[in-house]
Protein backbone atom coordinates (compact mmCIF):
# COMPACT_ATOMS: atom_id res chain seq x y z
CA UNK A 1 0.00 0.00 0.00
CA UNK A 2 1.32 3.38 -0.99
CA UNK A 3 1.57 6.35 1.44
CA UNK A 4 3.61 9.10 -0.26
CA UNK A 5 5.94 10.90 2.15
CA UNK A 6 5.25 14.42 0.88
CA UNK A 7 1.47 14.35 1.47
CA UNK A 8 -0.64 14.94 4.57
CA UNK A 9 -3.57 12.76 5.57
CA UNK A 10 -6.78 12.57 7.56
CA UNK A 11 -7.96 9.73 9.77
CA UNK A 12 -10.90 9.44 7.32
CA UNK A 13 -8.50 8.49 4.52
CA UNK A 14 -8.22 11.69 2.50
CA UNK A 15 -4.88 13.03 1.36
CA UNK A 16 -3.96 16.66 0.82
CA UNK A 17 -1.08 18.02 -1.24
CA UNK A 18 -0.28 21.58 -0.16
CA UNK A 19 1.52 23.98 -2.43
CA UNK A 20 1.50 27.65 -1.41
CA UNK A 21 -2.04 28.48 -0.33
CA UNK A 22 -3.84 25.92 -2.48
CA UNK A 23 -4.15 22.20 -2.03
CA UNK A 24 -5.21 19.17 -4.02
CA UNK A 25 -7.40 16.62 -2.25
CA UNK A 26 -8.09 12.97 -2.94
CA UNK A 27 -8.66 9.65 -1.21
CA UNK A 28 -5.82 7.36 -0.25
CA UNK A 29 -4.66 4.11 -1.76
CA UNK A 30 -5.86 2.37 1.40
CA UNK A 31 -9.31 3.92 0.95
CA UNK A 32 -9.66 2.98 -2.71
CA UNK A 33 -8.65 -0.59 -1.93
CA UNK A 34 -11.18 -0.82 0.86
CA UNK A 35 -13.93 0.68 -1.30
CA UNK A 36 -13.39 -1.41 -4.40
CA UNK A 37 -14.17 -0.17 -7.90
CA UNK A 38 -15.25 3.47 -7.73
CA UNK A 39 -18.24 4.14 -9.98
CA UNK A 40 -19.24 7.67 -9.08
CA UNK A 41 -17.84 10.64 -7.20
CA UNK A 42 -19.75 13.67 -5.95
CA UNK A 43 -17.22 16.42 -5.26
CA UNK A 44 -18.09 19.79 -3.76
CA UNK A 45 -18.82 22.29 -6.51
CA UNK A 46 -16.40 25.05 -7.42
CA UNK A 47 -16.88 28.01 -5.07
CA UNK A 48 -18.18 25.88 -2.19
CA UNK A 49 -16.89 26.59 1.31
CA UNK A 50 -15.55 23.43 2.94
CA UNK A 51 -14.78 22.88 6.62
CA UNK A 52 -12.15 20.57 8.05
CA UNK A 53 -13.68 17.34 9.30
CA UNK A 54 -17.05 17.97 7.67
CA UNK A 55 -18.47 15.80 4.86
CA UNK A 56 -18.27 17.58 1.51
CA UNK A 57 -18.90 14.83 -1.03
CA UNK A 58 -19.33 11.13 -1.66
CA UNK A 59 -17.39 8.31 -3.25
CA UNK A 60 -19.62 5.53 -4.51
CA UNK A 61 -18.15 2.11 -5.23
CA UNK A 62 -19.71 -1.14 -6.35
CA UNK A 63 -20.39 -2.15 -2.76
CA UNK A 64 -20.77 1.02 -0.73
CA UNK A 65 -20.89 4.77 -0.40
CA UNK A 66 -18.47 6.80 1.69
CA UNK A 67 -18.44 10.45 2.63
CA UNK A 68 -15.49 12.61 1.66
CA UNK A 69 -14.36 14.73 4.60
CA UNK A 70 -12.60 17.96 3.89
CA UNK A 71 -9.04 17.88 5.26
CA UNK A 72 -8.98 21.65 5.76
CA UNK A 73 -10.99 24.87 5.81
CA UNK A 74 -11.16 26.74 2.52
CA UNK A 75 -12.94 27.31 -0.75
CA UNK A 76 -13.14 24.87 -3.65
CA UNK A 77 -11.40 26.37 -6.68
CA UNK A 78 -11.44 23.45 -9.10
CA UNK A 79 -12.94 19.97 -9.48
CA UNK A 80 -11.07 17.30 -11.41
CA UNK A 81 -13.03 17.18 -14.68
CA UNK A 82 -11.73 13.71 -15.61
CA UNK A 83 -13.33 11.92 -12.66
CA UNK A 84 -16.89 12.24 -13.88
CA UNK A 85 -16.02 10.49 -17.13
CA UNK A 86 -13.62 7.97 -15.60
CA UNK A 87 -14.15 7.44 -11.86
CA UNK A 88 -11.82 4.42 -12.08
CA UNK A 89 -8.91 6.92 -11.97
CA UNK A 90 -9.49 7.00 -8.20
CA UNK A 91 -8.56 3.31 -8.14
CA UNK A 92 -5.80 3.29 -10.72
CA UNK A 93 -3.98 6.47 -9.65
CA UNK A 94 -5.36 7.73 -6.30
CA UNK A 95 -2.54 10.25 -5.68
CA UNK A 96 -2.17 11.40 -9.28
CA UNK A 97 -4.83 11.53 -11.99
CA UNK A 98 -7.40 10.45 -9.41
CA UNK A 99 -7.29 13.70 -7.43
CA UNK A 100 -10.78 15.02 -6.66
CA UNK A 101 -10.74 18.78 -6.07
CA UNK A 102 -8.57 21.77 -5.16
CA UNK A 103 -9.13 24.18 -2.30
CA UNK A 104 -7.81 27.63 -1.49
CA UNK A 105 -6.73 27.24 2.11
CA UNK A 106 -7.93 29.60 4.84
CA UNK A 107 -4.66 28.88 6.60
CA UNK A 108 -2.79 30.47 3.70
CA UNK A 109 0.68 29.02 3.42
CA UNK A 110 0.52 27.66 6.99
CA UNK A 111 -0.06 23.92 7.48
CA UNK A 112 -3.75 23.47 8.35
CA UNK A 113 -4.23 21.95 11.82
CA UNK A 114 -5.14 18.36 12.63
CA UNK A 115 -3.49 16.59 9.69
CA UNK A 116 -1.49 13.39 9.92
CA UNK A 117 1.99 12.85 8.53
CA UNK A 118 2.68 9.93 6.19
CA UNK A 119 4.20 7.97 9.07
CA UNK A 120 1.23 8.64 11.33
CA UNK A 121 -1.21 7.66 8.61
CA UNK A 122 0.71 4.46 7.83
CA UNK A 123 0.52 3.52 11.51
CA UNK A 124 -3.21 4.23 11.60
CA UNK A 125 -3.99 2.05 8.59
CA UNK A 126 -1.74 -0.74 9.86
CA UNK A 127 -3.89 -0.77 13.00
CA UNK A 128 -7.11 -0.84 11.00
CA UNK A 129 -6.02 -3.82 8.92
CA UNK B 1 -7.46 -23.08 26.06
CA UNK B 2 -10.11 -21.41 23.96
CA UNK B 3 -11.24 -23.15 20.80
CA UNK B 4 -9.00 -21.61 18.11
CA UNK B 5 -11.98 -21.30 15.76
CA UNK B 6 -13.76 -19.10 18.26
CA UNK B 7 -11.02 -16.47 18.02
CA UNK B 8 -11.47 -15.45 14.39
CA UNK B 9 -13.46 -16.36 11.33
CA UNK B 10 -13.20 -19.91 9.96
CA UNK B 11 -10.77 -20.39 7.11
CA UNK B 12 -11.54 -22.47 4.05
CA UNK B 13 -8.89 -24.90 2.77
CA UNK B 14 -8.13 -22.26 0.11
CA UNK B 15 -7.59 -19.28 2.43
CA UNK B 16 -3.81 -19.25 1.96
CA UNK B 17 -4.23 -19.41 -1.82
CA UNK B 18 -6.44 -16.32 -1.75
CA UNK B 19 -3.97 -14.39 0.37
CA UNK B 20 -1.15 -15.38 -2.02
CA UNK B 21 -3.27 -14.06 -4.89
CA UNK B 22 -3.49 -10.70 -3.12
CA UNK B 23 -7.19 -10.99 -2.32
CA UNK B 24 -8.98 -8.51 -0.12
CA UNK B 25 -10.37 -10.84 2.52
CA UNK B 26 -13.57 -10.24 4.44
CA UNK B 27 -15.45 -11.88 7.28
CA UNK B 28 -18.57 -13.28 5.65
CA UNK B 29 -21.02 -15.29 7.79
CA UNK B 30 -18.17 -16.21 10.12
CA UNK B 31 -15.80 -17.24 7.35
CA UNK B 32 -12.71 -15.46 6.06
CA UNK B 33 -13.53 -15.15 2.35
CA UNK B 34 -12.07 -13.37 -0.69
CA UNK B 35 -14.11 -10.24 -1.45
CA UNK B 36 -12.11 -9.45 -4.58
CA UNK B 37 -8.67 -10.21 -5.97
CA UNK B 38 -8.25 -7.04 -8.01
CA UNK B 39 -11.11 -5.23 -9.70
CA UNK B 40 -14.48 -6.86 -8.95
CA UNK B 41 -15.85 -5.32 -12.13
CA UNK B 42 -13.16 -7.08 -14.17
CA UNK B 43 -13.92 -10.34 -12.34
CA UNK B 44 -17.61 -9.94 -13.12
CA UNK B 45 -16.93 -9.31 -16.80
CA UNK B 46 -14.55 -12.28 -17.00
CA UNK B 47 -17.34 -14.57 -15.78
CA UNK B 48 -19.72 -13.18 -18.40
CA UNK B 49 -17.21 -13.44 -21.26
CA UNK B 50 -14.86 -16.29 -20.28
CA UNK B 51 -14.82 -17.94 -16.86
CA UNK B 52 -14.35 -17.29 -13.16
CA UNK B 53 -13.19 -19.49 -10.30
CA UNK B 54 -14.91 -19.17 -6.92
CA UNK B 55 -14.21 -20.61 -3.49
CA UNK B 56 -17.60 -21.48 -2.00
CA UNK B 57 -16.30 -23.69 0.78
CA UNK B 58 -18.21 -21.61 3.31
CA UNK B 59 -21.49 -23.02 2.01
CA UNK B 60 -23.05 -25.64 4.28
CA UNK B 61 -23.26 -29.28 3.24
CA UNK B 62 -25.83 -31.38 5.07
CA UNK B 63 -26.18 -35.06 4.30
CA UNK B 64 -29.60 -36.61 4.80
CA UNK B 65 -29.58 -40.39 4.65
CA UNK B 66 -31.87 -43.32 5.39
CA UNK B 67 -34.72 -45.21 3.78
CA UNK B 68 -37.11 -42.60 5.07
CA UNK B 69 -35.10 -39.65 3.70
CA UNK B 70 -37.30 -38.92 0.63
CA UNK B 71 -40.53 -38.79 2.62
CA UNK B 72 -38.87 -37.05 5.57
CA UNK B 73 -37.55 -34.28 3.29
CA UNK B 74 -40.97 -33.98 1.64
CA UNK B 75 -42.20 -33.11 5.14
CA UNK B 76 -39.25 -30.86 6.04
CA UNK B 77 -38.95 -28.81 2.82
CA UNK B 78 -41.47 -26.99 0.63
CA UNK B 79 -40.36 -28.92 -2.46
CA UNK B 80 -40.95 -32.55 -3.33
CA UNK B 81 -37.61 -34.21 -2.61
CA UNK B 82 -39.03 -37.66 -3.30
CA UNK B 83 -39.70 -36.64 -6.91
CA UNK B 84 -36.04 -35.74 -7.60
CA UNK B 85 -34.39 -38.49 -9.62
CA UNK B 86 -31.07 -39.79 -8.24
CA UNK B 87 -28.35 -37.70 -9.86
CA UNK B 88 -30.60 -34.68 -10.21
CA UNK B 89 -30.96 -31.55 -8.06
CA UNK B 90 -33.62 -28.96 -7.25
CA UNK B 91 -33.65 -25.45 -5.92
CA UNK B 92 -35.87 -25.50 -2.83
CA UNK B 93 -36.55 -23.81 0.49
CA UNK B 94 -37.08 -24.67 4.11
CA UNK B 95 -39.87 -22.62 5.66
CA UNK B 96 -41.17 -22.05 9.16
CA UNK B 97 -44.71 -22.99 10.22
CA UNK B 98 -45.83 -19.45 9.35
CA UNK B 99 -44.44 -19.79 5.81
CA UNK B 100 -41.39 -17.56 6.40
CA UNK B 101 -38.21 -18.63 4.63
CA UNK B 102 -35.57 -20.16 6.93
CA UNK B 103 -33.20 -20.69 4.01
CA UNK B 104 -33.05 -21.37 0.31
CA UNK B 105 -31.27 -24.58 -0.58
CA UNK B 106 -30.13 -26.83 -3.36
CA UNK B 107 -31.09 -30.45 -2.76
CA UNK B 108 -28.96 -32.94 -4.68
CA UNK B 109 -30.31 -36.47 -4.65
CA UNK B 110 -27.12 -38.52 -4.72
CA UNK B 111 -28.81 -41.93 -4.39
CA UNK B 112 -32.22 -43.38 -3.57
CA UNK B 113 -31.77 -42.76 0.14
CA UNK B 114 -29.08 -40.07 0.18
CA UNK B 115 -29.43 -36.30 -0.29
CA UNK B 116 -26.86 -33.55 -0.14
CA UNK B 117 -28.48 -30.31 1.00
CA UNK B 118 -26.46 -27.15 0.36
CA UNK B 119 -27.36 -24.26 2.66
CA UNK B 120 -26.17 -20.68 3.01
CA UNK B 121 -23.19 -20.31 5.32
CA UNK B 122 -25.06 -17.96 7.65
CA UNK B 123 -27.90 -20.47 8.06
CA UNK B 124 -26.15 -23.84 8.03
CA UNK B 125 -26.39 -24.60 11.73
CA UNK B 126 -30.01 -23.40 11.89
CA UNK B 127 -30.97 -25.54 8.90
CA UNK B 128 -29.09 -28.54 10.32
CA UNK B 129 -30.99 -28.20 13.59
CA UNK B 130 -34.38 -27.72 11.90
CA UNK B 131 -33.84 -30.65 9.56
CA UNK B 132 -32.72 -32.96 12.37
CA UNK B 133 -35.85 -32.11 14.33
CA UNK B 134 -38.17 -32.46 11.35
CA UNK B 135 -36.86 -35.85 10.18
CA UNK B 136 -36.81 -37.37 13.68
CA UNK B 137 -38.82 -40.60 13.80
CA UNK B 138 -39.10 -40.67 10.00
CA UNK B 139 -36.27 -43.07 9.20
CA UNK B 140 -33.68 -40.46 8.22
CA UNK B 141 -30.62 -38.88 9.79
CA UNK B 142 -28.96 -35.49 9.21
CA UNK B 143 -25.23 -34.89 9.49
CA UNK B 144 -23.46 -31.55 9.02
CA UNK B 145 -20.61 -32.38 6.62
CA UNK B 146 -19.53 -28.78 5.92
CA UNK B 147 -16.03 -29.41 7.24
CA UNK B 148 -15.66 -32.47 4.98
CA UNK B 149 -16.18 -30.59 1.73
CA UNK B 150 -14.43 -27.84 -0.13
CA UNK B 151 -16.62 -26.32 -2.83
CA UNK B 152 -15.09 -24.73 -5.92
CA UNK B 153 -17.25 -23.21 -8.65
CA UNK B 154 -16.16 -22.58 -12.22
CA UNK B 155 -18.66 -20.38 -14.00
CA UNK B 156 -18.86 -18.79 -17.40
CA UNK B 157 -19.23 -19.66 -21.08
CA UNK B 158 -15.79 -21.32 -21.13
CA UNK B 159 -16.23 -23.25 -17.87
CA UNK B 160 -17.22 -26.54 -19.50
CA UNK B 161 -14.37 -26.39 -21.99
CA UNK B 162 -11.81 -25.76 -19.26
CA UNK B 163 -13.17 -28.43 -16.94
CA UNK B 164 -13.31 -30.98 -19.79
CA UNK B 165 -9.49 -30.93 -19.93
CA UNK B 166 -9.25 -32.17 -16.34
CA UNK B 167 -11.95 -34.81 -16.13
CA UNK B 168 -12.90 -38.04 -17.85
CA UNK B 169 -16.55 -37.28 -17.24
CA UNK B 170 -18.65 -36.58 -20.31
CA UNK B 171 -19.83 -33.11 -19.36
CA UNK B 172 -22.62 -33.19 -21.94
CA UNK B 173 -24.18 -35.87 -19.72
CA UNK B 174 -23.99 -33.62 -16.67
CA UNK B 175 -27.12 -31.62 -17.39
CA UNK B 176 -28.22 -28.40 -15.72
CA UNK B 177 -29.20 -29.14 -12.12
CA UNK B 178 -27.67 -32.59 -12.06
CA UNK B 179 -24.64 -34.03 -10.31
CA UNK B 180 -22.16 -36.69 -11.23
CA UNK B 181 -19.34 -38.40 -9.29
CA UNK B 182 -16.14 -37.94 -11.27
CA UNK B 183 -12.46 -37.11 -10.99
CA UNK B 184 -10.96 -33.67 -11.54
CA UNK B 185 -7.20 -33.61 -12.05
CA UNK B 186 -7.21 -37.26 -10.90
CA UNK B 187 -8.92 -36.44 -7.60
CA UNK B 188 -12.34 -37.62 -6.53
CA UNK B 189 -15.06 -35.01 -6.90
CA UNK B 190 -18.78 -34.52 -7.23
CA UNK B 191 -19.51 -32.39 -10.28
CA UNK B 192 -22.75 -30.44 -10.20
CA UNK B 193 -23.98 -28.27 -13.04
CA UNK B 194 -25.32 -25.53 -10.82
CA UNK B 195 -24.35 -21.96 -10.03
CA UNK B 196 -25.32 -18.52 -8.88
CA UNK B 197 -24.08 -16.33 -11.70
CA UNK B 198 -26.55 -16.70 -14.58
CA UNK B 199 -23.87 -18.46 -16.61
CA UNK B 200 -23.27 -22.09 -17.47
CA UNK B 201 -20.89 -23.67 -15.02
CA UNK B 202 -20.10 -26.25 -12.42
CA UNK B 203 -19.87 -26.52 -8.68
CA UNK B 204 -17.22 -29.03 -7.69
CA UNK B 205 -17.35 -30.71 -4.28
CA UNK B 206 -13.96 -32.08 -3.25
CA UNK B 207 -12.22 -33.26 -0.13
CA UNK B 208 -10.61 -30.35 1.78
CA UNK B 209 -7.12 -31.82 1.36
CA UNK B 210 -7.58 -31.83 -2.44
CA UNK B 211 -8.96 -28.30 -2.69
CA UNK B 212 -5.68 -26.51 -3.42
CA UNK B 213 -4.68 -29.06 -6.08
CA UNK B 214 -8.06 -28.81 -7.82
CA UNK B 215 -8.01 -25.00 -7.65
CA UNK B 216 -4.51 -24.87 -9.11
CA UNK B 217 -5.28 -27.42 -11.82
CA UNK B 218 -8.33 -25.41 -12.90
CA UNK B 219 -6.30 -22.19 -12.82
CA UNK B 220 -3.60 -23.69 -15.05
CA UNK B 221 -6.12 -25.26 -17.41
CA UNK B 222 -8.12 -22.04 -17.74
CA UNK B 223 -5.68 -19.16 -17.69
CA UNK B 224 -5.25 -19.23 -21.48
CA UNK B 225 -9.03 -19.02 -21.79
CA UNK B 226 -9.29 -15.93 -19.60
CA UNK B 227 -10.26 -17.73 -16.38
CA UNK B 228 -9.73 -15.50 -13.34
CA UNK B 229 -10.36 -16.02 -9.62
CA UNK B 230 -13.50 -14.15 -8.60
CA UNK B 231 -14.57 -13.01 -5.16
CA UNK B 232 -17.80 -12.50 -3.28
CA UNK B 233 -18.25 -8.96 -4.65
CA UNK B 234 -18.44 -10.29 -8.22
CA UNK B 235 -20.62 -13.18 -7.08
CA UNK B 236 -23.12 -10.69 -5.67
CA UNK B 237 -23.30 -8.50 -8.79
CA UNK B 238 -23.53 -11.60 -11.02
CA UNK B 239 -26.42 -13.12 -9.08
CA UNK B 240 -28.22 -9.79 -8.95
CA UNK B 241 -27.99 -9.32 -12.73
CA UNK B 242 -29.34 -12.86 -13.04
CA UNK B 243 -32.28 -11.93 -10.79
CA UNK B 244 -31.41 -14.52 -8.15
CA UNK B 245 -32.47 -13.83 -4.56
CA UNK B 246 -30.00 -13.61 -1.70
CA UNK B 247 -30.89 -14.72 1.80
CA UNK B 248 -30.84 -11.70 4.10
CA UNK B 249 -31.75 -9.36 1.24
CA UNK B 250 -34.67 -10.73 -0.79
CA UNK B 251 -35.27 -13.74 1.46
CA UNK B 252 -35.81 -13.96 5.21
CA UNK B 253 -38.12 -15.06 7.97
CA UNK B 254 -40.56 -12.25 7.18
CA UNK B 255 -40.79 -13.29 3.53
CA UNK B 256 -42.65 -16.22 1.96
CA UNK B 257 -41.56 -17.82 -1.33
CA UNK B 258 -44.64 -16.24 -2.94
CA UNK B 259 -43.48 -12.72 -2.01
CA UNK B 260 -40.38 -13.09 -4.18
CA UNK B 261 -42.12 -14.66 -7.16
CA UNK B 262 -40.92 -18.16 -6.26
CA UNK B 263 -44.27 -19.71 -5.33
CA UNK B 264 -43.48 -22.44 -7.84
CA UNK B 265 -40.96 -24.00 -5.42
CA UNK B 266 -43.82 -24.66 -2.98
CA UNK B 267 -45.35 -28.00 -3.99
CA UNK B 268 -48.80 -27.67 -2.47
CA UNK B 269 -49.91 -30.66 -4.55
CA UNK B 270 -47.45 -33.11 -3.03
CA UNK B 271 -48.87 -35.88 -0.83
CA UNK B 272 -48.76 -35.55 2.94
CA UNK B 273 -48.27 -32.60 5.22
CA UNK B 274 -45.17 -30.42 5.28
CA UNK B 275 -43.96 -27.72 7.59
CA UNK B 276 -45.57 -24.44 6.55
CA UNK B 277 -48.24 -26.02 4.33
CA UNK B 278 -51.29 -24.35 5.90
CA UNK B 279 -49.74 -20.87 5.96
CA UNK B 280 -48.35 -21.19 2.45
CA UNK B 281 -51.64 -22.50 1.03
CA UNK B 282 -53.35 -19.47 2.57
CA UNK B 283 -50.66 -17.18 1.17
CA UNK B 284 -51.08 -18.72 -2.30
CA UNK B 285 -54.79 -17.82 -2.27
CA UNK B 286 -54.47 -14.35 -0.76
CA UNK B 287 -53.96 -11.09 -2.60
CA UNK B 288 -50.23 -10.34 -2.56
CA UNK B 289 -49.21 -7.49 -0.30
CA UNK B 290 -45.90 -6.88 -2.06
CA UNK B 291 -44.11 -7.87 -5.20
CA UNK B 292 -40.41 -8.30 -5.94
CA UNK B 293 -39.54 -6.17 -8.95
CA UNK B 294 -36.51 -5.13 -10.96
CA UNK B 295 -35.47 -1.49 -11.17
CA UNK B 296 -33.00 0.24 -13.46
CA UNK B 297 -31.70 3.59 -12.26
CA UNK B 298 -31.51 6.53 -14.65
CA UNK B 299 -28.64 8.25 -12.87
CA UNK B 300 -25.36 6.88 -11.61
CA UNK B 301 -26.34 6.94 -7.96
CA UNK B 302 -26.91 3.38 -6.84
CA UNK B 303 -30.03 2.20 -4.98
CA UNK B 304 -28.86 0.17 -1.97
CA UNK B 305 -30.44 -2.31 0.41
CA UNK B 306 -33.05 -0.58 2.56
CA UNK B 307 -33.55 2.56 0.47
CA UNK B 308 -37.21 3.59 -0.02
CA UNK B 309 -38.81 3.26 -3.45
CA UNK B 310 -40.92 6.31 -4.23
CA UNK B 311 -44.05 6.60 -6.34
CA UNK B 312 -45.23 10.18 -6.77
CA UNK B 313 -42.85 11.08 -3.99
CA UNK B 314 -44.39 8.64 -1.50
CA UNK B 315 -42.56 5.64 -0.12
CA UNK B 316 -44.28 2.55 -1.55
CA UNK B 317 -41.54 -0.03 -1.36
CA UNK B 318 -37.99 -0.88 -0.32
CA UNK B 319 -34.84 -1.82 -2.19
CA UNK B 320 -33.58 -5.28 -1.24
CA UNK B 321 -30.33 -5.30 -3.28
CA UNK B 322 -28.68 -2.83 -5.61
CA UNK B 323 -25.44 -2.60 -7.53
CA UNK B 324 -23.94 -0.74 -10.48
CA UNK B 325 -24.46 -3.37 -13.18
CA UNK B 326 -21.24 -3.99 -15.10
CA UNK B 327 -23.20 -5.56 -17.97
CA UNK B 328 -25.87 -2.86 -18.30
CA UNK B 329 -23.62 0.03 -17.33
CA UNK B 330 -26.36 1.40 -15.06
CA UNK B 331 -27.47 0.84 -11.50
CA UNK B 332 -29.86 -2.08 -11.04
CA UNK B 333 -31.86 -3.11 -8.00
CA UNK B 334 -34.42 -5.55 -6.76
CA UNK B 335 -37.12 -4.09 -4.56
CA UNK B 336 -40.36 -4.95 -2.82
CA UNK B 337 -43.10 -2.76 -4.18
CA UNK B 338 -46.82 -2.45 -3.45
CA UNK B 339 -48.52 -4.58 -6.17
CA UNK B 340 -50.80 -1.72 -7.22
CA UNK B 341 -47.82 0.53 -7.78
CA UNK B 342 -45.95 -2.19 -9.64
CA UNK B 343 -48.90 -2.67 -11.97
CA UNK B 344 -49.21 1.06 -12.60
CA UNK B 345 -45.48 1.49 -13.16
CA UNK B 346 -45.57 -1.39 -15.62
CA UNK B 347 -48.48 -0.04 -17.66
CA UNK B 348 -47.30 3.56 -17.75
CA UNK B 349 -43.67 4.44 -18.26
CA UNK B 350 -43.33 5.66 -14.73
CA UNK B 351 -39.89 7.12 -15.14
CA UNK B 352 -40.70 9.29 -18.13
CA UNK B 353 -43.43 10.80 -16.03
CA UNK B 354 -41.00 11.09 -13.15
CA UNK B 355 -43.24 9.05 -10.89
CA UNK B 356 -40.98 6.12 -9.97
CA UNK B 357 -37.77 6.89 -8.11
CA UNK B 358 -35.49 5.63 -5.39
CA UNK B 359 -34.69 7.77 -2.38
CA UNK B 360 -30.90 7.70 -2.50
CA UNK B 361 -29.84 9.39 0.72
CA UNK B 362 -32.42 12.11 0.45
CA UNK B 363 -32.38 12.61 -3.29
CA UNK B 364 -35.12 11.11 -5.51
CA UNK B 365 -33.25 9.35 -8.31
CA UNK B 366 -35.55 8.35 -11.19
CA UNK B 367 -35.84 4.67 -12.04
CA UNK B 368 -37.77 2.35 -14.37
CA UNK B 369 -39.42 -0.91 -13.57
CA UNK B 370 -38.08 -3.75 -15.74
CA UNK B 371 -38.77 -7.48 -15.92
CA UNK B 372 -36.42 -9.81 -14.03
CA UNK B 373 -33.80 -11.04 -14.69
CA UNK B 374 -31.69 -8.08 -15.81
CA UNK B 375 -29.39 -10.45 -17.67
CA UNK B 376 -29.98 -13.71 -19.51
CA UNK B 377 -27.06 -15.54 -21.02
CA UNK B 378 -27.10 -15.87 -24.78
CA UNK B 379 -28.52 -19.26 -25.75
CA UNK B 380 -27.48 -21.47 -28.62
CA UNK B 381 -24.46 -23.20 -27.18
Amino acid sequence: MSVPEELHYTAEHEWIAISDATARVGITDYAQRALGDVVYVTSPAQGTRVTAGEPCGEVESTKSVSDIYSPADGEVTEVNPEIDEDPGLVNSDPYGAGWLFKIKLDAGDQLPPGLLSAAEYATLTAEEQ
Amino acid sequence: MPDPQSIGPRRTPLAAVHVDLGATMTDFAGWLMPLRYGSETAEHKAVRSAAGLFDLSHMGELLVTGDGAPAALDYALVGQASAIQPGRARYTMICATDGGVIDDLIAYRLAASEYLIVANASNTSIVAGELAERVRGRGAAVTDRTADYALIAIQGPRAAGILARLTGADLDQVRYYSSHPATVAGLGALLARTGYTGEDGFEIFVSPQDAVKVWQALTEAGTGDGLVPAGLAARDSLRLEAGMPLYGNELGREVTPFDVGLGRVVKLGKPGDFVGRAALAERARAEPTRELVGLVGHTRRVPRHGYPVLWDGESRGTVTSGVPSPTLGRPIAMAFLAPKVAAEARSADGASQGRLAVDVRGSAEPASLVPLPFYKRPTGH
